[in-house]
C-alpha cells in the first residue's frame, strides 16, 4: 500500500513576480493517507494545495496528480480530486439537496447515483428534517461538514481541504475529523492543511512549511521524537521561529 | 449536454429564489417603459414670452396678437420695460423678449422701416434658435401683409413663391412616442444584459464559489453558457413584455415589419451585450468594480447611440465612436423593422455588424475567463 | 475622533487602489464632459438626401447647387423615380428626399407659384424636422433672392439678440445637467454598494459591535465620497471653462456650497438605498436603472419640462438633480445670486433632511 503514490511533486516552485511563494518543495503521498500540511499564515499552503488542484499553474518543477501532469492534464486531474477550500463555497441561496445535485451533477454522476448519494449523505449527516432548507440557514458547523461531504461525493482518488475547520467549535471539529477518517477508510487520499495543531496529530504523516519551503516532514511522533517536544505545538513554534517571512 | 443542464437548473433556481432581485429586473425596466417616452418631446412649443410694447398702436397690437395666435408662444405677461421682462428671463418665467419700440407704426408709414427688439434665452440654444426663428417669419409675414393691405397698389404682382410643403413618412404625425419607446426599449435591455450577467459571475468570485467550480472538471464554455442563457432568456422576457404590453397595447406602436427579423436580431444583440458583461466580469475581482466599468460603459453606449441626438449631428470622430457601438445599430435596426418595415436585405449589414460584436466580446471574454491561473 | 480619521482613512484606501472604481468616478465626467462639449449637438451637417428632380431646370438645378454647397446637406444621389425613395428610407442612411415637380421653372416664373415637395423619414421625428426646417431656410433665401427688389416698401427689421449663449452652443445647456446627473449617480451608486457590501460579507456587523458609534460608522463611509465627488466637481468646473469656454458669471464659494448640499442629499439617498438592499446587486439595480434614466430624462437639461404631460412634471419635483440643474444654470450662466435661488436651494436641503431622517429612523430600527 506504501507503494501506491498518489500525490508526487519533485522542486514545485511558484513565483509572482519577485516573490517566491513556494519554493522549490518536494514530496510524495501515498493512497489512503491522512496527509497534513502546515505552516504559519503565509508559508505558501494554499499557494501550493492550488498548484496541485490544478487551479494555479506552478513556475518550475513538476507534479503529478493520480497520475496525471498539473502541466498538461490539469482537466483530467479536476475529475479525480476534491476540494473544499477555505472560504464556505457551497451555494447558500439553494437548498441542501440541490447543492448535492448540483456539484454531484457537474462531476458527472447521474440522476440515480444522485438521487442514492444524497440519501446516504443526508442520513448521515442526520440532515434528514433539513434536506429542504436553504444552505443559508444552517449552523457553521453544519456547513463544513456538507461542504466536506459533497467535496467527495464523486468518490475522488484524492480530496484537497483547505483548512477546513475555521471557525468551528471543538465538538464540530471532532466530527468533522470523524468524517474525515471514514473517507481515508475507504480509500480516499487527504491532503489537508491546517493550523490548529492538535489536528496535525490526527494525520498519519504532516509537512511544515516554512517560508515557502518544506521545513520538515514526517509522522507526528517522528516529529516530536527529533525536536523533543511534547505535543505538535511545540514543534511548530521551534520551526516557525526560523521564518523570516512576515506572516499575514 | 448534461453538465449545461445542470448548471441551467441551478442557476434559474438562484434567479427565481431571490425575491429582489427578479421583481426588479422586471418592475424597473417596464415602470420606465411606461412613464419615461412621454418626457421625450424635443418640439420646441410653449415658448413663453414676454412682451414689452412700447407704442401701443394697432400695429403693435395686431402683431402681438399675431404672435400669439400661432400656438408657439404662451403670453408670460405685458410688463413697461425691458428690464422687467428680463426679470421674467432671470426666474425662467419667460424665454423670450419681444420689444416694441416707440412710434412703431408711426416711423414705419414715415421711414419705411423700423427695428424690432427680440432677445431670447439661448442657454438653450436649440429652443432658442427656433423660437427666434419662429418669431422672425411671423415678422416677416406681418409685414408681407402691411405691404399688401397699406400699400398694395404699390406692391410687384411679380412676387414669385415657393411653397415648400413637407410630408412626414412612417410616423405622418411626428409622434415622439413611436420613436423614443422602441429606444428607450432596447436601453432597458442593454441595461439588464450588460449589468445582470457580469454581475452575477463576480459575485461566485467574490462568495468563493467559483473555486469550488474551477476544480471540478466542468468545461468553461458550459460554465459561461450555463451563465448566458438565463440572462438571455430573461432579456428576452423582458423585451417581449415591453414590446408588446407597453408598446403594443399602451402606445399602439404596431411593427410594420417581420417580428421574426425582429426576434432574431434582438437574440443576436443580447448574445453581444451578455458577452459584453462576462468580458468586463473576467476583468472584475469585485461586484464594485464591475459595476463601476459596466456604468462607464453602458453610459457611453447609451449617449452615443443616437438616441437622444441624431448621429448625423455630431462630428466626424464622434459618428466613428457611435458605429463602434452595438446600441447603435440594435436602435437602427428597432427603427428600421418596427416603423418602416425593413426587411432581411436591408438590414444584413447591420446583422454582419451584430455578429461581429457577439463574436468579438464572447471570445475575448472566454481566452480571458481562466479556470487556472 | 480618532477612530473616525482611521475608519476615514481605509475607505479612501478601498476607492484610490482600485483603478476601475476610479475609471467610473473620474473617468465618467470627463468622457460625458467631452462628449456633451463636442460630440452631442443638435445642429445635424453632411446628412445624406436624395433629390428627385422631375423638372431638371434652370430654377430645380440652382436650388439643388444651394443644398449640395450647404454643411447641412450631402446629396447621395439624383434620382427621376419618386418610386425609389421608400427602399432608401428602409435601406436607413437617407433621412431625406427632396421632390421638384415637372415644369417647376416654368411654373415659377409664369405662374409665380411653384412647389417644392420635402419628405422625410419621420421614424426619427427629431432628425425629420430639423431637416425640413434646414431646407426650408434654404428655399426660402432663394426666394428672397430672386424676388430681390420687388418687396415692398415698408420693412420691418427683428433685431435678435441671444441672450447668455451666442453661439447656441449646446454645452451650455447641458453641462449644468452632466454635473448634476454624474453628482447625483456617482454618489448614490457609490455609497449605496459601498454599505451593502459590507454588510453582505458581514463586516457591516464586525463594525457595529465595535465601540464605535455606528452613526460614526456611516459617517465614515460617506466622507470619501463627499470629498471625491467635490474633486470630480472641480475636475468638470476647470474643463467646462477652460476646455468648452463655458462662462463663470456668479460666485464660485455659492455654487460649491450648493453643489455640498447637493451630494449630501445623494449620500443620503444612497444610505436610504443601502439600508432597504440585502445586495449589492440589488442597491446596483436601483441606484442604476431606477435612477438613470429618470435624471436623464426628467431633469429638464435632455428635454424641456414644460412640454410634458402635467402628472410628469409632478414627477420631476421629486428628483434632486431637476433642482440642482436649475439652480447651476443661474449662477454659472445667468451670474444671479442667492437671492434668486434661495427657493431650489431650501428645497434641495428639506429633501436632504428629509432622506437622512428616514435612513437613520431605518437604520436605528435595524440595530434594535
Amino acid at each position: 500500500m506504501r507503494t501506491d503514490i498518489v500525490i508526487k511533486a519533485e522542486s514545485l516552485t511558484k513565483k509572482f513576480g519577485a516573490f517566491t511563494a513556494v519554493d522549490n518543495i518536494s514530496f510524495e503521498v501515498y493512497k489512503g493517507e491522512i496527509f497534513g500540511f502546515l505552516g504559519a499564515n503565509g508559508a505558501g499552503k494554499t499557494t501550493a494545495m492550488r498548484m496541485l488542484c490544478g487551479l494555479s499553474i506552478p513556475s518550475s518543477g513538476e507534479a503529478n496528480i493520480a497520475r496525471f501532469d498539473v502541466y498538461k492534464e490539469t482537466e483530467k486531474i479536476k475529475s479525480s480530486i476534491g476540494y473544499m477550500s477555505q472560504k464556505f463555497s457551497l451555494y447558500e441561496d439553494l437548498t441542501i439537496v440541490e447543492n448535492i445535485n448540483f456539484f454531484g451533477g457537474i462531476y458527472g454522476l447521474s440522476d440515480a447515483e444522485l438521487k442514492e448519494q444524497s440519501n446516504i449523505l443526508i442520513e448521515r449527516l442526520g440532515l434528514k428534517i433539513n434536506a429542504n432548507k436553504l444552505v443559508g440557514e444552517l449552523p457553521l458547523g453544519w456547513k463544513q461538514k456538507l461542504a466536506f461531504s459533497v467535496a467527495i461525493i464523486h468518490k475522488p482518488s484524492i480530496v484537497f481541504l483547505d483548512e477546513p475547520t475555521g471557525g468551528v467549535d471543538p465538538i464540530t471539529r471532532r466530527q468533522f475529523w470523524d468524517l474525515i477518517y471514514e473517507a481515508a477508510e475507504n480509500g480516499i487520499t487527504v491532503f489537508v492543511t491546517t493550523h490548529y495543531m492538535d489536528e496535525a496529530e490526527y494525520c498519519n504523516r504532516v509537512s511544515m512549511m516554512v517560508d515557502g519551503k518544506i521545513a520538515a516532514l514526517d509522522s507526528p511522533s517522528n516529529l516530536k521524537r527529533e525536536y523533543n517536544a511534547e505535543t505538535m505545538d511545540e514543534v511548530f513554534y521551534i520551526l516557525a521561529r526560523q521564518a523570516k517571512r512576515q506572516s499575514d | 449536454m448534461r453538465p449545461l443542464k445542470i448548471l441551467l437548473i441551478k442557476e434559474f433556481k438562484q434567479i427565481f429564489r431571490d425575491k429582489t432581485l427578479l421583481p426588479l429586473i422586471f418592475a424597473l425596466p417596464l415602470i420606465q417603459l411606461l412613464i419615461i417616452p412621454l418626457a421625450a418631446d424635443y418640439e420646441v412649443k410653449n415658448i413663453n414670452i414676454s412682451i414689452v410694447d412700447n407704442d401701443q398702436s394697432s400695429y403693435s397690437e395686431e402683431l402681438t396678437s399675431k404672435v400669439l395666435a400661432t400656438g408657439y408662444f404662451k403670453l408670460a405677461g405685458y410688463s413697461h420695460s425691458y428690464k422687467e421682462s428680463f426679470k421674467q428671463i432671470e426666474t425662467d418665467k419667460a424665454d423670450l423678449i419681444l420689444e416694441i419700440p416707440q412710434n412703431f407704426e408711426q416711423n414705419l408709414s414715415r421711414n419705411g422701416f423700423e427695428k424690432l427688439f427680440i432677445a431670447v434665452n439661448a442657454i438653450n440654444g436649440t429652443k432658442a434658435g427656433l423660437g427666434g426663428s419662429y418669431l422672425s417669419s411671423i415678422i416677416a409675414d406681418f409685414n408681407h401683409k402691411i405691404n399688401t393691405e397699406i400699400v398694395s397698389t404699390n406692391i410687384n404682382s411679380e412676387f414669385k413663391s415657393i411653397e415648400v410643403t413637407s410630408l412626414n413618412w412612417f410616423n405622418p404625425y411626428m409622434n415622439y412616442k413611436i420613436f423614443m419607446v422602441p429606444g428607450i426599449l432596447v436601453i432597458l435591455v442593454t441595461m439588464v444584459g450588460a449589468y445582470m450577467c457580469g454581475l452575477n459571475i463576480v459575485k461566485e468570485k467574490e462568495i468563493g464559489t467559483i473555486e469550488q467550480i474551477n476544480v471540478s472538471p466542468i468545461k468553461k464554455h458550459h460554465y459561461i453558457l450555463g451563465k448566458l442563457i438565463p440572462f438571455w432568456i430573461i432579456g428576452i422576457v423582458v423585451f417581449s413584455i415591453g414590446f408588446f404590453i407597453i408598446g403594443w397595447l399602451v402606445y399602439g406602436i404596431i411593427p410594420v415589419g417581420s417580428l421574426l427579423l425582429l426576434y432574431s436580431y434582438l437574440a443576436l444583440f443580447l448574445i453581444a451585450i451578455l458577452g459584453f458583461g462576462l468580458l468586463v466580469s473576467t476583468y472584475s475581482e469585485t461586484q464594485q468594480q464591475a459595476m463601476s466599468v459596466s456604468f462607464f460603459f453602458v453610459m457611453m453606449f447609451i449617449l452615443m447611440s443616437g438616441l437622444f441626438t441624431s448621429i448625423d449631428a455630431m462630428p466626424n470622430w464622434a459618428q466613428k465612436i457611435a458605429y463602434a457601438n452595438p446600441v447603435t445599430y440594435f436602435i437602427e435596426v428597432m427603427r428600421m423593422v418596427v416603423l418602416k418595415g425593413s426587411g432581411l436585405a436591408h438590414i444584413s449589414k447591420h446583422i454582419f455588424i451584430m455578429i461581429g460584436f457577439a463574436l468579438l466580446f464572447n471570445t475575448w471574454a472566454i481566452i480571458n475567463y481562466r479556470k487556472t491561473s | 475622533m480618532k477612530q473616525l480619521i482611521v475608519f476615514i482613512k481605509k475607505e479612501f484606501k478601498h476607492v484610490f487602489r482600485d483603478n476601475k472604481t476610479l475609471l467610473m468616478l473620474f473617468g465618467l465626467p470627463i468622457a460625458q464632459i467631452v462628449l456633451f462639449g463636442f460630440a452631442l449637438t443638435n445642429e445635424i451637417k453632411n446628412s445624406k438626401i436624395i433629390i428627385c428632380d422631375y423638372a431638371q431646370d434652370v430654377s430645380s438645378l440652382q436650388i439643388t447647387e444651394r443644398i449640395s454647397k450647404s454643411k447641412n446637406f450631402e446629396i447621395k444621389k439624383t434620382i427621376i423615380d419618386k418610386g425609389q425613395i421608400e427602399e432608401s428610407f428602409k435601406e436607413g442612411d437617407v433621412k431625406l428626399v427632396v421632390v421638384f415637380p415637372v415644369n417647376f421653372h416654368n411654373d415659377l416664373y409664369h405662374k409665380n407659384k411653384a412647389q417644392v415637395q420635402v419628405i422625410a423619414d419621420a421614424s426619427d421625428p427629431n432628425t425629420a424636422s430639423t431637416l425640413t426646417a434646414y431646407i426650408n431656410f434654404i428655399v426660402g433665401s432663394y426666394q428672397q433672392e430672386i424676388n430681390n427688389g420687388t418687396d415692398g416698401a415698408i420693412k420691418i427689421i427683428p433685431e435678435i439678440r441671444m441672450l447668455y449663449n451666442p453661439e447656441l452652443k449646446g454645452a451650455t445647456n447641458f453641462v449644468p445637467g452632466v454635473m448634476a446627473l454624474v453628482l447625483l449617480l456617482v454618489c448614490v451608486l457609490m455609497t449605496s454598494v459601498s454599505i451593502v457590501k459590507e454588510k453582505e460579507k458581514g463586516t457591516m456587523e464586525v463594525l457595529l459591535v465595535s465601540p464605535m458609534n455606528p452613526f460614526t460608522v456611516i459617517i465614515a463611509k460617506a466622507i470619501p465620497y463627499f470629498f471625491l465627488s467635490l474633486i470630480n466637481l472641480t475636475v468638470i468646473l476647470l474643463m467646462s471653462i477652460y476646455l468648452l469656454d463655458m462662462p463663470m458669471n456668479g460666485s464660485l464659494i455659492l455654487l460649491y456650497f450648493v453643489s455640498s448640499i447637493l451630494i449630501l442629499c445623494a449620500l443620503s439617498l444612497g444610505l436610504l438605498i443601502s439600508n432597504v438592499t440585502e445586495t449589492q446587486q440589488a442597491a446596483m439595480l436601483i441606484s442604476l436603472m431606477a435612477m438613470l434614466l429618470p435624471t436623464v430624462m426628467l431633469s429638464g437639461f435632455m428635454f424641456p419640462l414644460e412640454n410634458m404631460p402635467l402628472p410628469l412634471q409632478v414627477v420631476s419635483n421629486i428628483l434632486p438633480s431637476k433642482w440642482y440643474y436649475i439652480i447651476v444654470k443661474s449662477i454659472m450662466i445667468k451670474g444671479l445670486g442667492l437671492m434668486s435661488i434661495w427657493k431650489e436651494t431650501l428645497i434641495l436641503t428639506f429633501m436632504t433632511i428629509g432622506l437622512l431622517f428616514i435612513s437613520f429612523r431605518k437604520f436605528n430600527i435595524r440595530l434594535q
